[in-house]
């Protein structure tokens, strides 16, 4: 009974989790915005109209563009073999760190990047790297380009999973009976019933978009920088003067958010009626077929050459001997970074594995608990329930780890691995919960029916046949958790107080050092971390069940 | 009284009348419940095997040799179900699957296996035990999947259509082999199907979910 | 009675803070408390050379004195006084998580005036008689603000420019003929991007050129000669900003990724703050072998780098042993081996004991190292004033690109 009480309570207590930090930190962060001038102070900076249209650019350009690409590769692709190679490649990227990512980037498109070698001086005429403006760029083209490269294989994965309940194959085959383009009938038919679930993934990839302050630092222009990278400078200033002034600039920050979903709310609203009024004049639009299906295949297929460009050249750097431009290779290769960065990378390897590690196992505990609540009392999380689950990944964490960092501090806690872990749980939880909660709810109800009708109790019926039935997915769900925690910059810099250092933090930290070899090293075991853990997530479930035909993928 | 008893059973949905059976049901008995897909039966055997929805309104009693099964979880109904497919367990071996449904009382390891290795050898399948099901035929899978129901030690077996995914030849003999079994062991059995000629071979009452006879022949 | 219990029990909460800090004058306590505590030393972790010899004094450190240290490696030494200043405002006097920071300058002031140091405790260190205060008044003398022993020392810098003698055979010697060279080359010069420390102190060597009076760059700044005084440092950075790389619309972070612009040949002329540095790159392979080092006529800045310990210090004792460990002459040679560092020593060579000396005379400067009489006066670091100001002024003129 008292077992059952806890289970009863578990989604409550994991809503107070998810929910609690942010109320908490948001009103601790936006208190001093009321004090000392710091709103007109703000508004007498000069850098803000522009940072906070970098913000707002920025944020929309990238998820416009990730959107249209996951959308139209689906769309077009779904079912192909193309399709299923594209996935098969972008599937990997989904564990790469958005700081990795970036460094990775910076790699491939500075004017004596990888891309410049690999032309010059045969192509280009270039011995020197050309004075081009290409990282750093003012508009936040390189910054946007970063962001789109991280964002496309997230929605992709969202939009797959919510494509079983749309019933989207026999929906299309109406619709290409009726003789409508494969596009124009995705769009028409499958996507107005996709769209409901990947919603909260939208909103949390454009709030995400607006506010990231690690690839800001790396990709995004400093003159001035993004309006979240520039309140990171201010929160982290010695001039005590100068916070109330970064607590007006985090409400600016979250006001810009709240208005920019408001605006894709009203878009989204727009573009169904228009949607419904194109369905209405019946015309099949074929031709979309011609352009879309290259277009977007272009765009997944480019996503995964920079992004496996920039892996490979991080890795090359980490090895590189000699390198100076043009040459395309380093002279030779060697081990010496690796024999320098070890006695760091061990360390804030090991700190990394044990705050992904911790923070991945309570997560995937109490996202099992929800949902085992879910189905033994019928606990459904309504709509409200749902945004709460996702309020972490749409506030701007500029906005509230601040006041949680001091409310941390306060309390004695802050600086502590479980502190961190903690902190880690907020943002790893949401992602566990959706890569868990889809499986979860496909799995044949008559299983537990069958374990009833032979006597077993709810417990035995899910530890002796859902945990085990559903390990490969449970699994599967701590590695996206564990990848989560693995990214985390803000959240592990401000709780940890600088105390708790990972391979993300001295990534970050060593980048503005600019020293490629060392930075390699930091982005390499920051990328292998997380594809162990998907491995392992693959491994362990095939080991266990090797003789069980059943229990195999897409079986 | 020893049996199913369906003490005017009945099941509504929003104040429409769908279930309503009134019927005893004697050890070794087969009641055939029988209609068209979207009748009610499989609310009927929801009804009885306890997995009712909440938007159903049930009145009435069921009791299986004099206690009240109604209200009480699936699990303490000691009614057995077959399922229109096997579902077998694709984590378990086939003796494992055999294993979950010995009841608990049944203790030590080499019982529990010569009991699983007893049941498999009435099944014609001797020497199963460790095989993979998802490497069984379906008529093997139909049989490991019925002295799996048994093995729970039923009071009463409810089966929901279980030959209509079989093939013509095997389906008369795995029906026949299910309906000598629940004679022979004097289950009361519950049979809910859309077919006629397993209606007619179950040898009982036919009713419909309304508790109206019909005739096999329709 | 009640009121001398209540008197005792007042002196007691009130004595407890200081009880609890080591006193300096008492070494033989401090070694004795420092046994056994792990110390967090707060420092830049932007260049791995630097975070290499960290850890070797942490061997050390543990190796004599039992004490560990753990490096927190910071983007900027602003959090670390930030964490202090938090830590302040949450009433946390004691147990603070910042044991030792690489501080000076703008940080050394803010922290001093708002009363954020432990000590004095600097000239107390056994190894301070070997400090040259006399030969290197910027020992007790930062960004003009007296250290009154609430930091210790630990390395000297001076700004040297380093150049590619393969493309820039004759290189700039002033700021006039830096102007002249930018605008012949375009694209091949840049600094780092104020507030960053490197690039603000570039600003200051600038107007050390290019003002009348230098001295009036001790006092602080006043606000009604202010604009007169800098306007031909602000026309000579709107001559030199369309022929800077990237016609000035971006900049580099700061001097490491500065150096990498060097290594990488987007630009021809760097400085850092470490007269060793490019010799250092070029033994590791990081630089191509044919960059030199230059000073301009009339001097470069120089300064000290120093450590301080904060009031809240949870192991004042042990940063009080590193802080008399870095002195150590056997740590001050191997920080001016440009194989480690390059940095060159605060010590007093002519007060060592031969054998120690011997170990500054062993060292071999590199191929790009100018010998100590070639580098030149060091020009005093300006009040810290200027560098707030200027930084500030900066970043209104060219950095919000409008």
């Amino acid at each position: 009974m008292t077992a059952d009480g806890a289970l009863r309570f578990a989604p409550r207590l994991t809503l107070l989790l998810m929910a609690g930090p942010v109320i908490a930190g948001l009103a601790g962060t936006l208190r001093p915005a009321f004090e000392a001038d710091g709103m007109a102070r703000l508004l007498d900076w000069p850098g803000l109209p522009r940072a906070a249209a970098l913000s707002l650019g920025t944020g929309i350009a990238s998820t416009v563009l990730s959107l249209a690409i996951a959308l139209g590769l689906v769309a077009a692709l779904q079912g192909g073999r193309l399709f299923t190679l594209i996935l098969r490649l972008l599937s990997p990227l989904l564990a790469v760190p958005h700081a990795a990512a970036a460094l990775g980037l910076a790699f491939l498109l500075a004017p004596s990047g990888w891309i410049a070698r690999a032309l010059s001086p045969w192509a280009t005429g270039w011995t020197q790297p050309p004075d081009l403006l290409i990282l750093n760029d003012p508009a936040g083209l390189a910054l946007t380009a970063g962001l789109v490269l991280k964002e496309v294989p997230f929605l992709l994965l969202i939009l797959i999973a919510a494509l079983p309940q749309a019933d989207a194959p026999r929906r299309l085959m109406l619709m290409a009976s009726l003789g409508y383009g494969r596009v124009a009938g995705w769009m028409l038919a499958v996507l107005p019933a996709v769209w409901p679930q990947m919603r909260p993934a939208v909103y949390a990839v454009l709030a995400y978009s607006m506010t990231a302050v690690d690839m800001a630092i790396v990709l995004g222009p400093a003159l001035p920088p993004t309006l979240s990278a520039q309140l990171v400078l201010w929160m982290t200033s010695p001039d005590l003067s100068i916070h109330p002034v970064a607590a007006a600039g985090a409400l600016v920050q979250l006001g810009l958010v709240l208005a920019a979903l408001a605006l894709l709310r009203c878009a989204e609203t727009g573009l169904a009626r228009l949607g419904c009024r194109l369905a209405l004049t019946g015309r099949r639009r074929v031709w979309a077929d011609r352009w879309l299906g290259p277009l977007a295949a272009g765009g997944g297929l480019l996503v995964v050459l920079v992004m496996a460009g920039g892996m490979a050249g991080l890795a090359l750097w980490s090895f590189a001997g000699p390198w100076v431009f043009p040459d395309a290779l380093p002279e030779r290769l060697g081990l010496d970074a690796w024999a320098r960065a070890a006695p760091g990378l061990g360390p804030a390897a090991l700190e990394t594995l044990l705050l992904a590690a911790l923070s991945a196992a309570l997560a995937t505990g109490l996202v099992l608990a929800c949902l085992e609540a879910e189905t033994r009392f019928g606990l459904k999380p309504g709509g409200g329930a749902l945004w709460l689950l996702w309020l972490p990944l749409i506030m701007p964490q500029v906005a509230f780890l601040p006041g949680l960092a001091e409310l941390g501090l306060r309390s004695g806690v802050e600086g502590s691995t479980w502190a961190v872990a903690a902190a880690h749980l907020v943002f790893v939880l949401p992602y566990v919960f959706l890569s868990l909660a889809a499986p979860w709810r496909a799995w044949d109800p008559r299983f537990a029916v069958a374990g009833a009708a032979l006597g077993a109790t709810p417990g035995r019926i899910f530890w002796r046949l859902r945990l085990p039935m559903l390990l490969r997915a449970i699994l599967t769900a701590a590695a996206v958790g564990f990848a989560v925690s693995v990214g985390q910059y803000l959240p592990t810099l401000l709780i940890g107080g600088g105390r708790v250092t990972t391979l993300t933090t001295e990534a970050v930290a060593l980048s503005s050092g600019g020293n490629r070899r060392i930075i390699g090293t930091y982005a390499m075991l920051q990328l292998a971390l997380p594809l162990f853990a998907f491995a392992l997530a693959l491994a362990l479930p095939a080991a266990l069940f090797r003789n069980r035909a059943g229990m195999r993928p897409g079986a | 009284m020893s049996g199913l008893v369906l003490d005017r059973l009945e099941v509504r949905a929003k104040g429409k009348l769908i279930v309503a059976l009134d019927a005893v049901v004697k050890p070794g008995e087969v009641l055939t419940i029988m209609g068209p897909s979207g009748s009610g039966k499989s609310t009927a055997l929801a009804a009885i095997i306890g997995t009712l929805g909440p938007d159903f309104d049930l009145s009435g009693r069921l009791t299986l040799n004099g206690r009240d099964l109604t209200g009480l979880p699936t699990r303490a109904r000691g009614v057995g179900l077959l399922f229109q497919d096997d579902v077998l367990f694709p984590h378990l071996s086939v003796g494992g699957n055999l294993a979950f449904a010995l009841p608990a009382a049944l203790r030590g390891r080499k019982a529990r296996r010569a009991a699983v290795g007893a049941a498999l050898a009435k099944a014609g399948l001797a020497g199963f035990a460790d095989r993979d099901p998802a490497t069984l035929s379906g008529g093997e899978r139909a049989r490991v999947a019925l002295m799996r129901t048994l093995l729970a030690e039923p009071g009463a077996l409810l089966l929901d259509e279980p030959f209509s995914r079989l093939d013509a030849d095997m389906r008369g003999r795995i029906r026949t082999f299910v309906l000598d079994l629940i004679r022979a062991e004097r289950i009361p059995a519950v049979l809910v199907t859309h077919q006629p000629e397993d209606a007619r071979a179950a040898g009982g009452r036919i009713l419909d979910p309304l508790g109206r006879p019909v005739s096999p022949a329709a | 009675m009640k009121m001398s219990a209540a008197a005792i029990l007042l002196a007691a909460c009130t004595a407890l803070p200081a009880a609890a800090q080591p006193d300096p004058a008492d070494w033989a306590a401090v070694l004795q408390e420092a046994r056994g505590q792990t110390v967090y030393w707060h420092a830049w972790g932007g260049d791995p050379r630097i975070n290499d010899f960290i850890s070797w004094v942490g061997e050390e450190a543990l190796a004599r004195h039992g004490v560990s240290l753990t490096q927190v490696k910071l983007a900027s030494t602003a959090d670390a006084v930030a964490r202090v200043v938090s830590e302040k405002q949450a009433g946390q006097d004691q147990g603070g998580a910042v044991d030792l920071i690489w501080i000076n300058g703008e940080n050394f002031a803010a922290m001093k005036g708002k009363g954020l140091l432990f000590g004095p405790f600097a000239e107390q260190l056994p190894n301070w008689p070997l400090v040259d205060v006399a030969g290197k008044p910027a020992t007790r003398m930062d960004f003009t603000e007296p250290t009154l022993g609430l930091e210790s020392p630990w390395a000297m810098a001076q700004l040297v420019f380093e150049y590619d003698s393969a493309r820039v055979p004759e290189p700039p010697l002033g700021a006039g003929q830096l102007l002249d060279w930018a605008k012949a080359n375009p694209g091949r010069f840049t600094y780092p991007q104020p507030p960053d420390y490197l690039g603000t102190t570039f600003l200051k060597q600038v107007l050390y050129g290019v003002i009348d009076d230098p001295e009036l760059l001790l006092q602080p700044v006043d606000p009604a000669s202010y604009d007169r005084l800098t306007a031909p440092l602000w026309a000579w950075l709107d001559q030199i900003t369309p022929a800077l790389w990237r016609q000035g619309r971006a900049y580099p972070a700061n001097e490491p990724a500065l150096g990498q612009l060097l290594a990488d040949g987007e630009i021809d002329i760097a400085f850092a703050f470490n007269t060793g540095r490019a010799s250092a790159a070029i033994a590791a392979g990081e630089l191509p072998g044919t960059i030199r080092t230059t000073v301009w006529t009339g001097g470069t800045i120089g300064n000290a780098s120093f450590v301080a310990i904060p009031y809240n210090a949870a192991h004042a004792a042990g940063a009080m042993v590193v802080a008399n460990l870095l002195l150590d002459p056997q740590v001050q040679a191997r920080a001016q081996d440009p194989g480690v560092l390059g940095f060159q020593t605060v010590l007093n060579l002519s007060a060592l004991s031969g054998p120690d000396r011997a170990r500054f005379d062993a060292l071999d400067l590199g191929v790009a190292t100018l010998a100590p009489d070639d580098l030149g006066p060091a020009l005093p670091e300006p009040h810290a004033s200027w560098m707030t100001r200027i930084s500030q002024d900066w970043t209104r003129r060219y950095g919000v690109a409008q």
